[in-house]
């Protein structure tokens, strides 16, 4: 596979996609907000300062998902009033894109899936049922959250949020699913929580003194 | 396929950050490196906004105590689970039943990796506890997590009345959550209810000793008082098993014993009558059975006297003797028999017959020798002396069967009496002492 290459049409810097369905980037130099057309680049905005983050993983930490490896190639942050978490965008070693997320370290491992009648943001409340792909789901929390900024590769734009509504819903067998209220059609990710040591992570931040 | 990857400009290693109190100037260290939502100063208690730059001031609570410090200092690091911990934070709750205020402290451990734990300590009991990544199911009595069922405990409110450190959620003094906790001891399962969200947590019995090892401490822990919910019993042995294998010992013993008694062919080799008269008795008064055949292996002989006394007594010194090796066994028996009337009624003391087995006898040709002695004011009786061959002997099951039955239901009553203990202290304490306490709310 040849990896796409380009340069920043801002500050010129050579800009490597890792995964070639990547619609969106960031320049790491100069963090303008990069989205692909059929022919170049386009800068559509600018990344302001991340704020400090407490998450080990980082960008190019590569992991293991069942017996398929992964590398870390981009993330959104996000905050709520209790603090923060990333949606990491993963790349599974099949092509496929997922997303590794990391609330204050409960990690979960998830994946866009198409589902019908998906209900709308008003409708969801906590304790309600849902079934998708034979297994029965149940609403935990809403999330009212702010979108906090993004990093790297993604599989979509995403750059020109600001408060978005996240619905989680568990399941009696640690699996997990979201529903993604940042546009106006819903988006369903269906996943399972994983163990820190199961990911198998490595090329992790260091903290110091630790 | 991410060889070649271009080089990073991430963030700096991140570094504990060290900071001022804008209240009272007191230095605060944020250990967590962003993940605690609140800090509480240790110096002048106020809750702290942990996200704000200027660590805005939440919250400020009084200590009406100065005794309430956490027995692991924050900033102290240990290893659970293979993972080393550091305590960030501390809380005290109370919670109160039947008018009784209980206390128990809440320590937060943080690793930059693993994330966060709980430590949570009780009258010198601990609980490992963390936040359940899997969703119970529970109704009122019960709770089902990850296949396994708990039993309803309790349910409480607990406040929130002393904190210290950092805390990974907006943490605040005189807050309340509505706590119930299910048991599957060593394990406990508890649901935190705070306004609308249920927070539910999985927490694992700790030995005071298991927590000062895994932090170094100093000194001693604290004794535990009584027993805690989810402790574990004492009792290892699983008591159904052992009644089990108690069962089965036992008719495996009845099987010894019938097999023993249909093998057993208790002969009989000697059945006499014999006279006694007080008026003959001056002098020598001992005479000779007629010789009896013991064929076969050496076996028991059992001797049988009978005596129809009544208010006497008759004793009768023996000796089996064998006629061709001179050997003898000798044994004295003595049959009475009282009784009367007396102010509580009828009495009586005593047996006609008395029965003796003599082991390990080997083949041969018996006799009996027989002095017998008698009441002096029993003028004359007549006795029978009845002796069997071979027959078999069963106070030796009796022993083994009351050394097998001993252990079991000492276990048994341990475990019976530890258990009580824990749920006496519940929401569904034993019988007899729900029948005692005034209020009881039992749905079981």
């Amino acid at each position: 596979m040849t990896q796409p290459a380009a340069n920043c049409p801002n500050c010129g810097a050579k800009i490597v996609f890792r995964w070639s369905s990547s619609v969106q980037t960031v320049c790491e130099f100069c963090k303008s907000i990069l989205v692909r057309t059929d022919v170049d680049l386009k800068k559509v905005g600018q990344v302001a300062d991340l704020p400090p983050d407490s998450s080990p993983v980082q960008i190019n930490t590569e992991g293991q998902y069942g017996n398929k490896a992964f590398v870390v190639v981009g993330r959104i942050l996000y905050e709520y009033d209790q603090g923060g978490w990333n949606e990491w965008h993963v790349m599974l070693n099949d092509g496929t894109s997922a997303w590794l997320s990391d609330a204050q370290s409960e990690y979960a491992l998830s994946l866009s899936s198409k589902a019908q009648n998906l209900p709308a943001v008003a409708q969801v409340h906590v304790g309600q049922q849902f079934t998708w792909r034979d297994q029965r789901y149940t609403v935990s929390v809403i999330t009212p959250a702010h979108y906090r900024g993004v990093e790297g590769e993604l599989p979509f734009q995403y750059w020109d949020k600001t408060d978005v509504t996240f619905v989680d819903l568990r399941t009696e067998c640690g699996k997990f699913a979201t529903l993604d209220y940042s546009d106006p059609e819903p988006a369903l990710y269906l996943g399972e929580f994983v163990e820190f040591d199961a990911l198998k992570l490595k090329n992790l931040r260091s903290f110091e003194g630790w | 396929m991410s060889a070649g990857a271009p080089p990073l400009s991430g963030p700096a290693k991140p570094q504990a950050k060290a900071l001022n109190c804008p209240k009272c100037g007191a230095a605060i260290t944020l250990r967590s490196f962003g993940q605690a939502e609140t800090v509480v100063c240790g110096s002048c208690h106020s809750i702290l906004d942990a996200k704000d730059r200027n660590l805005a001031i939440l919250q400020q609570f009084e200590i009406k105590t100065s005794d309430i410090r956490p027995l692991i200092p924050l900033g102290t690091r240990g290893k659970l689970r293979d993972t080393d911990y550091e305590v960030i934070g501390f809380e005290r709750r109370s919670s109160k039943v039947d008018g009784i205020t209980y206390y128990w402290h809440e320590y937060v451990l943080f690793n930059p990796y693993k994330g966060i734990r709980y430590l949570s300590e009780y009258n010198g009991h601990w609980n490992d506890i963390s936040i359940c990544k899997q969703l119970p199911m529970a109704d009122g009595s019960s709770a089902n997590y990850l296949g396994e069922i708990y039993k309803h405990f309790q349910t409480s409110d607990a406040d929130t009345d002393f904190v210290l450190g950092e805390f990974p959620w907006q943490v605040r003094v005189g807050e309340h959550a509505a706590v119930t906790d299910y048991v599957h001891p060593p394990r406990v399962l508890s649901s935190e209810k705070l306004d609308k969200e249920v927070t539910w947590s999985i927490g694992e019995y700790m030995y005071g000793g298991e927590v000062w090892e895994a932090f170094r401490l100093p000194g001693a822990p604290p004794e535990p008082v009584g027993v805690f919910e989810n402790q574990p019993s004492p009792v290892t042995t699983n008591v159904a098993g052992a009644w089990v294998a108690f069962t089965a010992f036992a008719v495996f013993l009845l099987a010894l014993m019938v097999g023993f008694d249909m093998r057993a062919k208790k002969e009989p080799v000697l059945h006499e009558t014999y006279q006694y008269h007080r008026a003959e008795s001056r002098g020598e008064t001992s005479f000779v059975s007629d010789v009896f055949e013991l064929a076969g292996h050496t076996s028991t002989v059992e001797v049988k006297t009978f005596a129809p006394v009544s208010n006497h007594w008759i004793y009768l010194n023996y000796a089996l003797i064998n006629q061709d090796t001179g050997q003898a066994w000798d044994f004295g028996r003595e049959v009475s028999y009282y009784s009367g009337y007396d102010s509580d009624g009828s009495w009586a003391e005593g047996k006609r017959n008395d029965a003796v087995v003599i082991p390990s006898v080997p083949p041969g040709h018996y006799y009996l020798r027989i002095e017998p002695e008698a009441d002096p004011s029993l003028p004359s009786i007549a006795y029978t002396v009845e002796v069997t061959h071979d027959v078999p002997v069963f106070g030796i099951y009796g022993i083994a069967f009351l050394a097998l039955l001993a252990p079991v239901v000492i276990i048994s009553f341990r475990a019976y009496t530890f258990e009580r203990s824990r749920w006496s202290e519940s929401d569904h304490p034993p019988m007899e002492l729900s029948n005692m306490s005034s209020s009881s709310g039992d749905d079981a």
